[in-house]
């Protein structure tokens, strides 16, 4: 690989201009104005079955183009979750059914020719529903009496442990040793349980597509995906049409996290489309996002760890219920890495085991959020981690610098891979440093009633699915020597159209600017598994390398044909392919496409897909600070320090970014951001007056540094980014948080209101007895 | 009815329902730019300017502006410019969705608050949402934009 120009640069984003000059670049910006509007009825009801619908009046209403019931969808099952195939979650849904299973499940989809008339027609739909017993809490949901899915036409995978009869989309178990014999020896232990709620994305650009029917009868799909390949068959499968009957196209995105490898939105408008053979599109609201969008499985983990005297972990057991909702999209996938994220931190473990139920509710069903499942885990037991260490009387960092995993070992539970690539000592001593960790730590007096306290915790995630996930990229040369890059992976605002670019360029050894990335149309890109499981820098990016390692074989190929040389007698610099034995004996690049194109050889053009063996895992270190209000109870996040290894960093910024914006939705995620329902099952926080996400008050100030390793696999050595970042505000915030009052949390969010009322709960208690933590704190 | 304003310096006569929200108008002009993130007035999307003061096109109804004059981003691409190329060399564009509310935003800021510091450019932005950076690198863009030191 020649001199690196561009990779580890901050390098501005190729799409920054168009952005941030508000061009119209987002699917609704490029609806055709004669697309039919769509709206759906949803059900009032948490469960209940539809006994009549009546929908002619509202047909008569001016404008209306069509109204479709249950009566009118195909009976095929399908499932709207984006993994590569064979997709592991069950095809439990149909586009509209019969039995509604949440409070906001489509019960018809209404078409017309504007917001207006569609709005009249759904008032205008009668519906009469049997009402049945709804399924709400997900601890009681296993073998409970009622079932959310008795449907025939339901089809499970293979190997995932369903039982739809139990309301079970998927179970799991595995270790390693004998758990409890190992755990009855440890000096120390900690036994809880842990609960983190169905948070929501809220990406600004809510779900929207449009379709189109083409000039050959096919649908065009228009979409904010993540995941286009995957929209593909399943609009075709829910549809129950050809494959090639369907063409995916992805505009720029307003952010996914997730939430886009899910297909909420495309099936509305592709089955009008598809019905009517007119345009039509769907922009859901806000509150649809929240009461019809793929938010983070619920998850309900009991953590058992075990050390001996001297801090030594010898045993971690971790037992996850996770609620998937009214449909199982990404049920079985996500619990996984409750086990596999957390157990493989740490080394040498004697025993360890990993269970999990993942149960069917009556509620909005879950999808895939930015870190799926590892950041639920990873409250769990970082946080067991930390009480273990407060148990023992030991300093937090310390039991994880004598614990965590290191270059070179086997990972506890993580497919017999090993740490290839490893720095997370440093990254834990350089957050020690950044924070002020010996000074602060547990906590410090700041005023009469204020606190303020530090808290840490560990995350890795993965890159990329080994095995399974795929990347491809075709690499055109043009006139004049530009190259056309064509990616299937889906750039959703974290910029890999940008970062590909940069990989590219190095390798050729050209300007950036000679490169042109496109990405995506199914009909034209080469296929990509789909931005997700934090692929795209490795496992897109590994195609990358192998196409222009590809592309300048062929280009010394040809060009040493005109020469009249042997192609191992040239090498290509960037701009010449030049005589080994002579120097003055070259051919510029763009001489020889001006001959190819002439017919003096065979046009260049190459195609390389690249799929990993092993899935190298990126690891950071974060460290918050934290003041405390002891009359009120109002945390104020004032710092974060994060320390992240992510292999190399392919550009400086955006990675920094991805960090920064991953901190802030876990401090979210870990201060403010609560789902709850009402006792009939309504979602309650459906709007951003009630879903409190951070604004630029509530963030604090978050101070981001990277210790590179270098991963042998990875393209130059890098890893991935994007979810590894959202994991450690939590369990870290928790433990501040106990630092500074003494209250431990085992739920989040961690809210004002919860805080005030432990600490006037501890304060009633040490009315009696004086010497407690709080009067400590209190001074 | 008809309403007859000045938009991005044209002036423009148009039919509308009486019921007509100013961020759908817009859009039906062609002003892309103007973003729909939340239907309650919280996440600043579609912040636009009435006589040259920001408002939330979501919460005003489209009769309001006759006689009056409104400003989106498609009408201050020079003035904008400086601003997004800080925002561009921090990365800080990302999705890019919030950012035409946020960037018409930070020029409301500058023609009214001379010299402001950390906390007033905090607060003076603190309804416009965004998702993916976390804010800093917005932040490190401003004070960049606005001159001052980076603590």
């Amino acid at each position: 690989m020649s001199e690196q120009r561009y990779v580890s640069h901050a390098i501005r984003k190729l799409d920054a201009g168009a952005l941030l000059s508000g061009k119209p670049v987002y699917t609704d910006d490029l609806a055709p104005a004669s697309c039919l509007v769509i709206k759906l009825l949803r059900s009032p009801h948490a469960h209940a079955l539809i006994e009549s619908i009546r929908t002619e009046a509202a047909r008569r209403v001016p404008g209306i183009e069509a109204i479709f019931t249950y009566e009118d969808v195909p009976d095929k099952r399908f499932t709207e979750a984006g993994q590569t195939f064979p997709e592991p979650s069950p095809d439990d849904r149909l586009i509209l059914d019969r039995r509604v299973r949440f409070v906001g499940d489509p019960v018809a989809i209404v078409a017309g020719e504007d917001e207006k008339c569609v709005d009249r027609a759904l008032k205008l739909i009668k519906v009469d529903y049997e009402v049945l017993e709804p399924v709400l809490d997900f601890t009681r949901a296993l073998d409970h009496p009622v079932l959310i899915h008795p449907e025939d036409s339901y089809v499970a995978k293979p190997g995932i442990g369903t039982d739809q009869y139990r309301n079970l989309c998927a179970s799991n178990l595995r270790g390693k040793g004998h758990v409890d014999e190992v755990l009855a020896q440890c000096a120390y232990k900690v036994e809880e349980t842990y609960h983190t709620k169905a948070v929501n994305q809220t990406m600004m650009e809510p779900f929207t597509t449009y379709c189109t029917m083409d000039i050959y009868g096919r649908i065009k799909v228009v979409s904010s995906t993540q995941i286009p390949f995957h929209v593909r068959r399943i609009v075709a499968r829910a549809l129950d049409i050809p494959k090639s009957s369907v063409r995916v196209v992805k505009p720029r995105i307003g952010g996914g996290f997730g939430a886009k490898q899910t297909s909420v939105s495309e099936i509305y408008p592709a089955f009008v489309t598809y019905k009517t053979g007119k345009p039509s599109k769907i922009v859901f609201s806000r509150e649809e996002c929240f009461i019809h969008g793929s938010p983070r499985h619920e998850m309900q983990i009991d953590v058992r760890i075990g050390a001996a005297e001297d801090g030594k972990i010898r045993v971690i057991d971790v037992h996850t219920l996770s609620n998937t909702g009214a449909f199982g999209e990404h049920g079985p996938t996500t619990v996984d890495l409750t086990g596999t994220k957390t157990i493989s931190l740490y080394r040498d473990l004697d025993a360890y085991r990993f269970q999990s139920e993942v149960v069917y509710t009556n509620t909005v069903s879950a999808g895939a959020y930015r870190g799926y499942g590892a950041t639920q885990g990873m409250f769990a037991v970082e946080s067991a981690v930390n009480e273990l260490a407060h148990k023992m009387g030991m300093d937090p960092a310390l039991i994880r610098e004598m614990n965590i995993v290191r270059q070179g070992d086997l990972f506890s539970d993580y497919h017999g891979q090993r740490a290839t690539a490893c720095t997370l000592d440093q990254c834990i001593s350089r957050v020690k440093e950044l924070i002020g960790w010996e000074e602060k730590y547990p906590f410090v007096k700041t005023g009469p009633h204020t606190v303020r306290a530090v808290g840490m915790a560990l995350s890795m995630q993965g890159s990329g699915i080994e095995n399974i996930d795929v990347g491809t990229v075709q690499l055109k040369l043009n006139d004049d020597g530009f190259y056309t890059m064509m990616i299937g992976c889906s750039d959703m605002g974290t910029g890999c159209d940008t970062i590909l670019t940069q990989m590219a360029a190095d390798c050729l050894g050209c300007e950036m600017d000679r490169i042109i990335v496109r990405g995506v149309d199914t009909d034209q890109s080469p296929y990509d598994s789909g931005s997700y499981a934090s692929s795209t820098t490795y496992v897109t990016g590994g195609a990358v390398v192998r196409a222009c390692d590809s592309i300048k074989r062929r280009i010394c190929q040809e060009a040493a044909a005109l020469m009249e040389l042997p192609p191992d007698q040239v090498d290509f610099d960037g701009n010449l392919i030049i005589d080994r034995h002579d120097p003055d004996h070259f051919m510029e690049l763009s001489d020889l496409v001006n001959a190819l194109q002439a017919g003096f050889g065979r046009i260049i053009e190459v195609t390389e897909s690249n799929t990993s063996p092993v899935s190298p895992p990126p690891f950071m270190c974060g460290a918050c600070e934290i003041e405390v209000d002891l009359e009120t109870g109002k945390i104020r996040p004032l710092y974060y320090a994060a320390v992240v290894d992510c292999g190399t960093v392919i550009n400086t910024n955006l990675a920094r970014v991805q960090t920064e914006g991953g901190i802030v939705q876990g401090i979210g995620m870990a201060l403010y951001e609560d789902i709850r329902y009402s006792p009939k099952g309504k979602l309650k926080n459906r709007n951003l007056l009630t879903y409190k996400i951070p604004s630029r008050l509530d963030a604090g100030s978050v101070h981001v540094e990277f210790a590179p390793s270098y991963e042998p696999t990875g393209p130059f050595g890098a890893k991935s980014i994007g979810e590894v970042v959202i994991n450690t505000p939590g369990p870290a915030i928790a433990d501040a948080v106990y630092n500074a009052t003494g209250l431990r949390f085992r739920e989040l969010p961690i809210t004002a209101e919860k805080v005030y009322a432990g600490l006037k709960e501890i304060k009633g208690a040490e009315d009696a007895d004086i010497t407690g933590t709080h009067a400590l704190r209190q001074g | 009815m008809l309403i007859s304003f000045i938009i991005n310096g044209k002036q423009a006569k148009r039919e509308i329902a009486p019921d007509t929200i100013l961020l759908d108008l817009l859009r039906s002009m062609g002003m892309k730019s103007v973003k729909c993130g939340c239907d309650t007035g919280n996440c600043g999307l579609c912040t636009v300017w009435l006589d040259g003061s920001p408002v939330l096109s979501c919460s005003v109804p489209a009769a309001r502006l006759e006689g009056h004059t409104v400003t989106t981003l498609e009408g201050l691409q020079e003035e904008a410019a400086a601003f997004s190329r800080c925002l561009a060399d921090e990365g800080a564009d990302q999705c890019g969705f919030c950012s035409p509310g946020l960037i018409i935003n930070v020029l409301a800021l500058e023609r009214e608050i001379e010299d402001p510091d950390v906390n007033q450019i905090k607060e003076y932005l603190s309804g416009n949402l965004c998702r993916c950076t976390g804010y800093q690198s917005q932040l490190r863009a401003m004070m960049k934009y606005f001159g001052k030191s980076q603590e």
